[in-house]
């Protein structure tokens, strides 16, 4: 598949956590093009996370190359690939938990100094129940909503590209439902959207662009639907 | 009468001194869990930080008064209160750059910044003893009753008296403003919401573009303002004494921690917790309860649960009980 005119592209990357750790990722590749959604999926163990971390500078590459709409960013910190337009969504502890929801969209717009204003009411209209919860403590919400709040601080800077890792890791199958839509109602604002997702066929569904990952390897590559038709791939991670 | 002039005698012994007291302690409480929650560690020095912050505004207010500068009824230490604060913020941001940066660069863990702060302690300790002595200290000026005993007893016939201190008086207002500022600060500005979403996830915070080094310089800022108030209305109610500072540290890490470490609120409710308790169990009832219980039933003792020497186990005995029973405290604080 081509990745020429990728949005974000991890290219050919190669390491591991920590200035000694072992190499986790081999000559992984991972690009998402504009406005589209790619999900990277494998089996436990297989370096998902570790390859979209990787795309956000959280770990050390010793080969390899990352490029945010044709700019090399390889040697940005993630505070500063934040500020260059990436958003980034952990999987844990991804909200202030004794801070309203309000407050968490306040810190997320932390490094904007304009007036933030616009984006909160574009939150709120995207996630609806924000906005009823707005003054109460993100903490106390349920799963899926901490999950909406985690992902409305990471928007509040209007980045370019979101990472989600895991998003409905631990949510209930409707929510789970619920939250796919929301994700395809914010690429369809223009952003591109990188997930990580345990949950493969669904995720692979609403996906323009699928990475098999297996032992910190690109194993297959292709759009969703392509992925979910192919015998190997449904075989091995889709349980036939 | 025989009621009212129980509830005179309780609040002239118990209710007001408890009130002040706590207002002391809650100021100083709110700089230990400040630390915590923000640089999370438990800071030892934290007394002694009160006493060099005192220490400044004793020395001004000395130099004010030998200048003829005073501010009528009120003590001339309110108007060296700004130098003190001033010169504690100078002496913690030298703290800071010289010692626990370091250890915050090397990440170290909480337990060895509480030792390396107990050093601190005993420098800071020395440094107030070498300036200014260790004896008592007294720089309170002014008005020294809002209402005297005799006022009070002319004014409502009773048979018993009350007394309002002018530096009680100053203690609870004072505490009030500093109290409000801190939350309006904490709960509405950019840079107060950014220490507290600090304290709550610092990967996080440092992934929404917070600066670690201006949410710790903040705090210091903060914590050096308080423990110089803190530390000047206590000085200002009693004496100033250093011993008598660093021995403070025990009641206010006890409020902290019953109140739940971290959080401010539960802070200032610790406070007045350990207050109350170490003054009403050290209080000799007698006198109160001669007004309540009829004549034959009148105690012939004191009344006095334990001796006023003792009143730093009040504050132990509160601090295990809390622990055994609720380690985050009464409102959820970190556990420990």
């Amino acid at each position: 598949m081509s990745t020429e005119n990728a949005f974000l592209i991890g290219d050919g990357m190669t390491g591991g956590y920590g200035k000694s750790g072992p190499d986790i990722l081999h000559d992984c590749t991972i690009a998402v093009n504009k406005g589209e959604i790619a999900v990277i999926v494998g089996p436990n163990g297989a370096g998902k996370s570790t390859a979209m971390k990787a795309t956000f500078g959280m770990l050390n590459l010793r080969q390899g190359s990352v490029r945010l709409d044709g700019r090399d960013i390889t040697d940005l910190t993630p505070q500063a690939r934040v500020a260059a337009g990436m958003g980034f969504v952990p999987q844990t502890s991804n909200i202030f938990t004794s801070m309203t929801v309000e407050e968490n969209l306040e810190m997320g717009a932390f490094i904007r100094r304009d007036d933030f204003r616009d984006t909160i009411a574009q939150i709120y209209d995207l996630f609806p129940i924000l906005k009823e919860k707005r003054n109460q403590a993100a903490g106390e919400l349920s799963g899926g909503q901490r999950q909406q709040v985690a992902v409305g601080r990471a928007l509040m800077t209007q980045p370019k590209v979101l990472l989600l890792d895991e998003p409905t890791a631990g949510v209930s199958p409707i929510v789970m439902d619920e939250l796919f839509d929301r994700i395809i109602e914010v690429a369809r604002t223009g952003i591109s959207i990188l997930m990580v997702e345990q949950n493969a066929r669904q995720a692979l569904e609403i996906a323009d662009k699928g990475y098999v990952l297996v032992t910190g390897r690109n194993a297959h590559t292709g759009t969703g639907k392509d992925l979910l038709a192919d015998p190997e791939v449904r075989q091995s991670f889709l349980g036939g | 009468m025989d009621f009212l002039n129980a509830l005179v005698v309780l609040s002239n012994f118990v209710l007001i001194p408890a009130v002040a007291y706590g207002s002391q302690l809650a100021l100083g409480a709110l700089g230990v869990t400040l630390i915590y929650g923000i640089l999370r560690f438990s800071n030892f020095a934290h007394g002694d930080t009160m006493a060099f912050g005192t220490m400044i505004v004793v020395l001004v207010t000395y130099l004010f008064q030998s200048w003829g500068i005073s501010l009528g009824p009120l003590p001339t230490a309110l108007l060296a209160l700004p130098f003190g604060i001033l010169g504690c913020m100078l002496l913690v941001l030298f703290t800071d750059r010289a010692v626990y940066r370091f250890y915050r660069q090397q990440k170290a863990k909480p337990v060895v910044l509480v030792i390396v702060s107990m050093g601190v302690m005993f420098i800071m300790n020395g440094l107030v003893r070498f300036i200014i002595g260790p004896n008592d200290q007294r720089f309170a000026d002014g008005e020294r009753f809002i209402i005297s005993v005799r006022e009070f007893k002319q004014l409502t016939g009773l048979s018993e008296g009350l007394a309002i201190r002018t530096t009680q008086g100053i203690t609870v207002v004072t505490a009030l403003v500093v109290v409000t500022l801190l939350f309006w600060f904490l709960n509405r500005t950019r840079t107060g919401k950014s220490m507290r979403a600090y304290s709550d996830n610092e990967d996080l915070a440092l992934l929404s573009g917070i600066n670690p080094e201006r949410v710790v310089l903040y705090t210091w800022l903060i914590v050096a303002a308080l423990a110089t108030v803190a530390g000047t209305l206590y000085g200002l109610d009693k004496t100033f004494k250093p011993f008598t500072y660093f021995q403070l540290l025990l009641p206010i890490f006890a409020a902290a921690i019953v109140g739940g470490l971290g959080n401010p609120l539960g802070a200032i409710a610790g406070g007045f917790v350990i207050a109350f308790s170490e003054v009403t169990i050290t209080y000799a009832w007698k006198k109160v309860l001669k007004y309540l219980l009829p004549e034959n039933l009148e105690p012939s003792s004191l009344m006095q649960l334990i001796s006023t020497d003792y009143k730093f186990a009040v504050s132990f005995a509160i601090l295990v009980i809390v622990l055994l029973f609720k380690p985050t405290g009464l409102f959820k604080g970190k556990s420990v």
